[in-house]
């Protein structure tokens, strides 16, 4: 911080390439380093001169250029700002043509991370041309310029649906798709990304890369043995199942629940995320598609993601996914309390500890309304809040006028006695279940 | 006196007042029937009276009645028709329960199949892995075997690995046998390309354009003299063919056949019958005849010189260099082909 910036900067005019080259590189490692070095060096002015003379220099002074305003780019927006001011981009691109396959990489990294900031960067770098070039670095050989060109496209189509239809238009799907059997499991991470952003936008565009026929394909990556790998592979499934009941059809007609339900069973922590939301998701769109989900031993898992999880929003995120499969039908709803859901979802709602994701009544209440599986409901009945006894009275009045064998089980395990402990405001819902109850039942029992 | 026409006073009261009773009495008898009558005669009337409008709207009545008692009728066999064929309907195409249940199984049978399918990929993946793994470790066991060839045992000393007191030789001892001693120079520079990343059919080629050297091990010894830098030969190697202007026209541009024009005038009227020949003694060193090796045997193909019988097993050589002769290579042989002129550079 010593003037270095300042001792530095005439050393880049200087008539020796090797002088020239180490400069850049220094200057690099500077930036990379610290923030308030990388400020330094824009407020120094010295990226307009690296940025003219780069279309002379050899292929190590454009690497090492591409480094610099990588360095530099990565820390804030402002930064970048200033780079694409500079006239950085068209550099870049011109950097994106060079044989040299470090200078590739170089210069597609830099622009990476000048797209990652926000949309209107992403858009001056789509505007520089820049999109058909890193398409083409994608089918380079080299597997390191593959993965900072995926990841570029990655962080470009990201951010709006506009950017993420050039990037299709360029035909980066087809590629994109080939490379994901690959065994590099970096590139597949990257690759896997740049999919999923892609098809996170809008039907069409999920379509699109659903034409790619990639669907065999990614259940294999759900296997791989890097954790990000998975991650990845869970992320693009969810993507593309969130739009449409027909695009979840087809994830479930490819056995990719099934992928998706053992993918979640060998991971921990959040990557397990997107895989539970998968399941919410191809649960939420119709009855049939949650009863699939049920058929390939989706609960289990999500139960003991409930269980096992500390953090809240991976709990929250299994809750939200129970109440899905759980919310369209009696039958639906008892295949969740049968696997023992239901009193860790009533442990959750009532731990004064957790956040007020978790604590969505919705979940709980869509479940119990559906739910006719008096075994399960008994042990809640002496648990729950006033809030969630209405909605279980509610049930039980439902199903004891009709069954006489579940009343004498009621009275036995001393439902009755409880009932007849709650107090309620006469003329409520509550009430009115309550009196439903004792109906049922012959005066002297009920005293 | 008085009191009998009290007496008689009272009588006549009494008489008066029963004479007003009976008359009463009877009076309001005379009252009640005519009532009675009256209501009667009204009963009868309004009977008749009632009948008669009845009777005349009797015939509507009764048919309206009937028309509604059909159509409840109706209504209720249209309902029982349409329950049952929404019944049917839902059942067999809305909500149609064994379809469903066959597609529930379908997905069953087909979620087996993938996840049977991932676990043989996954259980083929960690093989691989592990092959890798022993292979690597071969190979590094090889190579130590290689370096440490010197611990071999001879005949008049056994090795470390070969002691007498062992019944057989230790699995490292034979490793050794097997093994050849490592020369200075390795037989092939380790590309770069050898790593796991470029099995990847499509990374099997290094790239198209060579300007970065294949990466030499650090330790490799410059090789000593006068050799030029690696990457100017490369660049030398693999520089672009820039071909001169008479090359890159093609054979049919108009110079070209405008160039054509005159040899073949010279071949139709030739001066004279000799020749130009480039150098004077050209006639003795180029226009012998030589006859081709392949037919000039007297039984025919001669294979002297083309075909070679000994067979080449390049994994066996010590050195990098095939067998050779010992005798001296014959002087004239040598010069087949080279000398150019009595003046030239190689005589």
């Amino acid at each position: 911080n010593s003037g270095v910036v300042c001792l530095l900067r005439p050393l880049l005019l200087d008539v020796v390439p090797s002088i020239r080259q180490t400069t850049a590189l220094a200057l690099g490692r500077l930036a990379d380093y610290d923030v308030e070095l990388a400020e330094a060096i824009v407020k120094a002015g010295i990226l307009p001169q690296l940025i003219c003379s780069l279309p002379e220099e050899n292929r190590y002074y454009k690497k090492t250029a591409a480094f610099v305003l990588r360095a530099i780019a990565k820390h804030s927006p402002q930064l970048a700002q200033a780079i694409v001011q500079c006239g950085g981009l068209e550099m870049l691109v011109i950097c994106l043509e060079d044989f040299d396959p470090g200078v590739k990489e170089g210069a597609s990294w830099a622009l990476g991370y000048i797209a990652r900031h926000n949309p209107e960067l992403s858009q001056a770098v789509v505007d520089a041309g820049a999109v058909p070039l890193l398409v083409l670095c994608i089918q380079e050989p080299e597997i390191a310029v593959k993965r900072i060109a995926a990841s570029t496209l990655s962080d470009i189509s990201k951010h709006s649906p506009e950017l993420a239809q050039t990037v299709v238009d360029a035909g980066a799907i087809a590629y994109l798709a080939q490379m994901i059997p690959n065994p590099d499991a970096k590139l597949k991470r990257q690759v896997l990304s740049a999919l999923s952003q892609i098809a996170k936008h809008s039907v069409d565009l999920a379509e699109l890369v659903v034409e790619a026929e990639i669907f065999p394909v990614v259940l294999t990556c759900l296997k791989d043995s890097d954790e990000y790998v998975k991650k990845n592979g869970a992320t693009l499934i969810r993507e593309i199942a969130k739009h449409t009941p027909e695009l979840s059809q087809l994830i479930v007609n490819s056995g990719g629940v099934a992928a998706v339900v053992d993918c979640i069973g060998s991971c921990r922590g959040t990557v397990r995320l997107p895989g539970i939301m998968t399941l919410g998701y191809v649960a939420a769109h119709s009855e049939d598609l949650s009863m699939a989900v049920i058929v390939s031993k989706g609960i289990p898992p999500l139960c003991a993601c409930l269980i096992e999880e500390h953090e809240d929003h991976i709990k929250a995120a299994a809750a939200w996914a129970l109440g899905q499969i759980g919310r369209h039908t009696a039958e639906h709803a008892r295949h969740v309390a049968v696997a023992n859901a239901l009193p860790t979802l009533l442990d959750i709602f009532v731990d004064a500890q957790s956040s007020e994701d978790l604590k969505t009544k919705a979940t709980l209440k869509n479940i119990l309304q559906k739910c006719t599986y008096l075994p399960a409901l008994e042990p809640l009945l002496h648990e729950a809040p006033p809030s969630i006894i209405k909605h279980i009275i509610g049930q039980f009045s439902k199903v004891l006028p009709h069954d006489s064998k579940a009343r004498r089980l009621f009275v036995t395990t001393g439902g009755l006695k409880k009932v007849q402990e709650i107090n309620a405001e006469p003329g409520s819902l509550l009430q009115e279940y309550i009196n439903t109850i004792n109906n049922c039942y012959p005066e002297e029992i009920v005293r | 006196y008085f009191y009998i026409f009290r007496a008689i006073d009272e009588d006549r009261k009494m008489k008066y007042k029963a004479a007003v009773k009976i008359q009463r009495w009877f009076r309001a008898c005379r009252v009640r029937a005519y009532l009675r009558h009256v209501s009667q005669m009204a009963i009868l009337i309004q009977k008749w009276w009632r009948g008669y409008l009845r009777r005349k709207n009797f015939r509507e009545t009764v048919e309206r009645a009937y028309f509604i008692k059909k159509l409840k009728f109706y209504n209720e066999m249209a309902v029982r028709i349409q329950k049952m064929w929404r019944g049917y309907y839902v059942r067999k195409y809305i909500h149609n329960f064994y379809a469903l249940k066959k597609y529930l199984k379908a997905v069953s049978v087909n979620n087996e199949l993938v996840r049977s399918e991932l676990q043989e990929y996954a259980e083929m993946r960690e093989n691989e892995e592990k092959m890798k793994d022993l292979e690597k470790k071969e190979k590094e066991k090889k190579y130590e075997a290689r370096k440490t060839h010197y611990l071999l045992s001879t005949e008049q000393i056994p090795g470390i690995y070969n002691s007498p007191f062992r019944k057989s030789p230790d699995p490292k001892e034979l490793l050794l046998r097997t093994s050849k001693p490592l020369t200075h120079r390795k037989q092939q520079v380790k590309s770069p390309f050898d790593d796991e990343l470029y099995e990847w059919p499509t990374c099997k080629k290094p790239p198209a354009f060579v300007t970065a050297l294949p990466l030499l091990p650090a330790d490799r010894q410059k090789p000593q003299g006068p050799f030029r830098d690696p990457a100017e030969v490369l660049r030398q190697r693999y520089k672009p063919l820039e071909p001169t202007l008479r090359v890159r026209e093609s054979m049919y541009s108009p110079p070209a056949k405008a160039r054509e024009a005159t040899p073949r005038e010279e071949w139709r009227s030739p001066i004279h019958d000799n020749e130009f020949l480039p150098f004077s003694s050209h006639h003795k060193n180029y226009e012998k005849y030589e006859p081709s090796l392949c037919k000039s045997g007297k039984y025919g193909q001669e294979a002297y010189g083309t075909k070679y019988f000994r067979e080449v097993y390049p994994e066996k050589w010590i050195a990098d260099k095939d067998f050779e002769t010992l005798f001296p290579s014959i002087a004239l042989f040598e010069k087949f082909g080279k000398t150019y002129s009595s003046t030239g550079q190689i005589v």
